[in-house]
């Protein structure tokens, strides 16, 4: 251990806290994160309902402008980077987004799968009349 | 043993790679009861998925009742997407008001994030009455069941967000900006602001996926 | 008259008179017995004075100590009732050939799904959190948890939960279900009375205070560690402590929305779980395993960090392979969310996906046998002493390998299609549950005992313990194993099949070993009690210990630490030692004491609690007026609380030199009488 460095750390950040800017700086990024914001559920609510986008596309959109909207809300208004004393944040959301995807994608699968070999009961009814 | 780096070596290398960084000891009340809070919330999002995972899989159930497309008026969602998102920028003002201690800019901005979040429930709520009133309630088929549950859940937390904004601005007012209740502010911003990112999901896989077909 | 009807209906909702079992006589005598028990212990209290003493040291304490050790009462206790459950069974499927037995279905069914419920929430989660509580803070170097009044709430609602589970026994019915409540049962169709209602809302209620204990214990790991304490630093039980509850966060969601469900569809009509109007009951059982699984590792892994330290303490030798253990851990941790389909193989969701589960499920079994190789090699070369915890341990590795290695066998899908729901599988998880979890809360209760209350326990009584425990283990479920493997069932009430019968009567005649192993327990706690002076330990220190709870008095004072320790390197305590040891002193010499600031106590959790309870009794009832109020109440709680100004109280320099003094000379006229060792 003699031959490394030893440095004293920093304590890490608070979630949602930010580095300290000036007044001007922190409301420009809201506004920043609003204008995009805006912007992306604009954009969602009219590839949604028009025709000038190829269909079969539309919800493979529709995902990735959420997924960036969230992140927008992620770095814009919860603060969220990728610095350092942001670590600890970053992995706590990474882990509860494994959780997340493991869970709501395992159960889509396997519902799937399931409903297919022993379809719900009206539907089996349905089926054998 | 150890040696206190100098600040142009910090700054070289920020992630202290091929260094042993000593750790300084416990961490200040702020970032323990944010990060707290941070953990909660990852797990009530947990929670939400459960609702988006049995969502998706009862969506097609609709027993012979309306599909979503019947049934959504995308005009009255996007005017709730940008209530909240409206309401998620005035947080954040109320947040640096809060950080800088004016109290004008810190009622204004909660006052009118409660605004744009009781409209957000005025019309959620109005939907949901609609709905009802017309035998399309939770319990006429499993897809109704879904849908009012995973809106609902995200409803009452709204409701109980509007709550303790309206705690929040009693205790600023009945002890001001003091270390306890600037934390719990902080508590308060993510909640909402995490409300704001659920509802993105909401909006986006329930109302706008499910509004086409 | 009607009107007076509608009016009582409306007053007390479903309950009346007949909720009482009169005509029951098992659970009337119980529940005589037990009410008997509860009003002489608390006339006492009353009597003696002692009421004070309790509300303001135990009842409103926020301290990490205090608390843990109410978990682990509360732990021991319902392992009393969750047992007796277990004879019941165990007597009733020994004479039940050919016959009713003793126990009428509808009974029998409330027993196995009480015993379940109860030994999972009652017994094996509150016993680890309740360790992880008392240990944690002292081996991280620092005075309490993250959030000491939402600890007390959390306790307090997991003692809700238990509150009312124990209440359907005299008042309504419990589920007749299991202890996982499966749809369409458990749909108010099939289960139209109390029972599951019963399971629901008290299983919702513990399950918020177990979260609260999760948030609570993961931010203390990563946010509250004394200085110098790096992660690779920490001791093994901290690491386990931080992997199960990161698991505790990620998991119990699941749990608390699933039964939401549930009890959307018993109350409001809803269609998630039904079987009209498109509901479906397969996704109960997926979103409740995706639950299910990680709560075993919940369970487990704490255990592991248990063994970790017990064994390298024992053998006094420092763990081995300290960096593939936290590699293990965390991917356990990891690994535990991407196999629950294991649990319904048989449900039909086709080769594919039964293939990944399963081999997922194989995969996990290999982290946790990195665990073993390691404390094997921590033991070899080391001087073992075989005291009563390492006693536990030892046996927990013969034990849980065997279960382990069924484990992985019924983890083969072809081979739980023949398995599925048979006494081999209840034989498996009985296995790796009691030579895993039960094992290990009792090493660390034999461990940790002396730093919770300052004397040792009986280290005879502690081994007659073990091996009655141990070896009525065995008899009671390897017959188990081979019933499962004739072919029998869980859960039957009654059976025609010669060949079962002689394991089901070794089964009940290892019950009544395991039985006298928990008596030996019992008494071996009273006998340490009553000699308690001459199994003081005065030196903090009863094991020569290498984490840094050892370097504090037993009990230790409410703030922990007078000087927060600033650590160098692993077994932190260890290295202080020795160094101590060559420069001939065993603490600093003569700082200067600063005032220390403690959280104050709070009745928050215990009314809150109680709040919880009027609420969740309310709710099954459909007391509607009640559940408003109860509400009400939980919510002006808060409020009180959020209002206080003063939440903190000062231990001035001088009472903390004082108090750290008294414990140093204790120490060093102990340590100067032995010599240098």
């Amino acid at each position: 251990m003699s031959d490394q460095t030893h440095l004293h750390a920093e304590h890490d950040i608070a979630p949602g806290d930010e580095e300290q800017h000036g007044i001007r700086e922190r409301i420009i990024g809201y506004v920043v994160g609003l204008g995009l914001a805006l912007l992306l559920t604009a954009t969602s609510f009219f590839i949604a309902g028009t025709n000038l986008v190829w269909q079969p596309s539309i919800p493979i959109a529709l995902i990735v402008l959420a997924i960036a909207q969230m992140g927008v809300h992620l770095v814009f208004f919860l603060h969220i980077t990728t610095g350092p004393d942001n670590t600890n944040n970053v992995l706590a959301l990474a882990f509860g987004l494994l959780v997340v995807f493991l869970v709501v994608g395992g159960t889509v699968w396997i519902m799937a799968h399931l409903n297919q070999n022993m379809p719900p009961m009206d539907q089996f009814i349905k089926m054998n009349s | 043993m150890s040696m206190t780096a100098a600040l142009g070596h910090a700054h070289a290398d920020p992630h202290h790679i091929g260094v042993v960084v000593e750790h300084p000891g416990p961490a200040p009340k702020r970032i323990v009861t944010a990060y707290g809070f941070w953990v909660f919330l990852l797990s009530d999002i947990v929670m939400f998925s459960c609702f988006f995972a049995a969502y998706a899989v009862l969506v097609d159930q609709t027993a012979g009742g309306p599909k979503g497309s019947e049934i959504f008026e995308q005009r009255n969602v996007a005017i709730e997407t940008v209530c909240l998102l409206l309401s998620s920028f005035t947080c954040g003002m109320a947040s640096i008001a809060a950080d800088v201690r004016n109290r004008f800019w810190f009622y204004l901005g909660m006052a009118v994030t409660c605004v744009l979040g009781l409209i957000f429930l005025a019309i959620e709520f109005n939907e949901f009455a609609d709905l009802v009133s017309r035998g399309y309630g939770p319990s006429r088929s499993a897809f109704l069941t879904a849908f009012f549950s995973l809106v609902g859940c995200h409803g009452l937390h709204v409701t109980a967000g509007v709550l303790w904004l309206l705690t929040m601005m009693a205790q600023v007012f009945a002890k001001g900006f003091r270390a306890d209740v600037l934390r719990r502010m902080m508590c308060f911003a993510l909640f909402w602001h995490a409300l704001d990112i659920i509802w993105v999901g909401v909006f986006s896989v329930v109302y706008l996926l499910g509004g086409g077909a | 008259m009607p009107a007076a009807r509608t009016v009582e209906a409306t007053m007390l909702g479903k309950l009346d008179w007949s909720a009482i079992p009169f005509d029951q006589p098992i659970p009337l005598i119980a529940g005589a017995i037990v009410l008997v028990g509860i009003l002489a212990v608390l006339t006492w209290v009353v009597v003696k004075g002692h009421l004070p003493y309790l509300w303001h040291e135990w009842i409103t304490s926020v301290d990490h100590k205090r608390i843990g050790v109410m978990y682990i009462l509360l732990a021991s206790v319902m392992l009393l009732r969750g047992g007796s459950d277990a004879i019941m069974m165990r007597i009733q499927q020994a004479i039940a050939y050919q016959s009713q037995g003793y126990l009428p279905p509808e009974h029998y069914n409330q027993i196995f799904s009480a015993h379940g419920t109860i030994m999972i929430f009652f017994v094996a989660m509150p016993f680890v959190i309740g360790l992880m509580n008392l240990v944690v803070p002292l081996q991280l170097g620092v005075r309490d948890v993250a959030f000491p009044t939402l600890n007390s709430v959390g306790f307090w609602l997991t003692a809700t939960g238990a509150l009312l589970v124990n209440l359907s026994l005299v008042i309504g019915e419990f589920a007749r279900t299991g202890w996982l409540a499966f749809p369409p049962l458990s749909e108010l169709s099939y289960s139209p009375g109390v029972g599951v209602d019963y399971y629901a809302w008290s299983l919702q209620i513990s399950g918020v205070g177990t979260l609260v204990a999760g948030i609570n214990l993961v931010t203390t790991v990563l946010k509250l560690r004394t200085k110098g304490m790096n992660y690779l630093r920490m001791p093994m039980f901290c690491w386990t402590t931080l992997a199960s509850n990161l698991l505790i966060v990620a998991a119990f969601p699941i749990l608390t929305a699933t039964l939401a469900m549930l009890l959307l569809d018993r109350y409001l009509g809803f269609h998630f779980f039904t079987n009209e109007a498109g509901g479906n009951v397969m996704m109960f059982m997926n979103l409740i395993w995706a639950w299910g699984h990680p709560e075993v590792y919940i369970l487990v892994l704490p255990a592991f960090g248990i063994y970790s330290e017990v064994v390298s303490t024992f053998s006094g030798k420092p763990l081995f392979g300290y960096r593939s253990m936290v590699l293990a851990t965390m991917a356990i941790c990891i690994i535990s969310f991407m196999v629950w389909l294991h649990h319904f193989f048989t449900m039909g969701a086709g080769p594919d996906v039964n293939a990944i589960f399963g081999i997922a499920s194989m995969i996990i079994a290999v982290p946790t046998g990195v665990k073993i190789y390691n404390w094997l090699f921590t033991m070899y070369g080391g001087r073992i002493r075989f005291a009563t915890p390492m006693l536990w341990s030892v046996g927990f590795m013969v034990t849980f390998i065997i279960g382990g290695l069924t484990g992985v066998l019924v983890a083969v899908p072809p081979a739980d299609f023949m398995l599925h729901n048979s006494m081999f599988l209840v034989a498996h998880f009985h296995n790796v549950i009691i030579g895993g979890v039960l094992f290990g809360a009792f090493a660390g209760f034999e461990y940790w005992f002396p730093k919770a209350f300052g004397f040792r326990l009986d280290e005879r009584w502690g081994k007659i313990a073990f091996w009655f425990t141990f070896i009525g283990f065995y008899v009671t479920f390897m017959p188990l194993y081979v019933a499962g493997m004739l072919g029998m069932t869980r859960r039957m009430q009654h059976y025609d099949v010669a060949e079962w019968r002689p394991w089901m009567i070794i089964a009940a005649f290892g019950m009544l070993l395991l039985s006298i192993g928990v008596l030996a327990q019992v008494f071996q706690l009273v006998t340490s009690i009553r000699n308690r002076e001459a199994l003081r330990d005065r030196t903090g220190d009863p094991w020569d210990g290498r984490s840094l709870e050892w370097a504090t008095s037993s009990p230790p004072p409410v703030f922990n630490f007078a000087f927060s320790p600033d650590v160098r390197g692993e077994d932190a305590y260890w290295a202080m030692k020795r160094h101590a040891k060559e420069q001939q002193l065993e603490d600093h010499p003569g700082p200067e004491y600063q005032d220390i600031e403690m959280p104050k106590n709070s009745p928050t959790g215990f009314v809150c609690a109680f709040f919880a309870t009027v609420m969740g009794f309310a709710l099954i009832w459909h007391i509607w007026w009640m559940v408003i109020l109860g509400g009400i109440g939980a919510f002006a709680t808060f409020v009180v609380f959020a209002w206080r100004d003063h939440d903190e109280y000062v231990i001035p320099a001088a009472e903390v030199e004082r108090i750290d003094r008294i414990n140093i000379e204790e120490r060093r006229s102990l340590v100067s009488m032995a010599g240098a060792v």
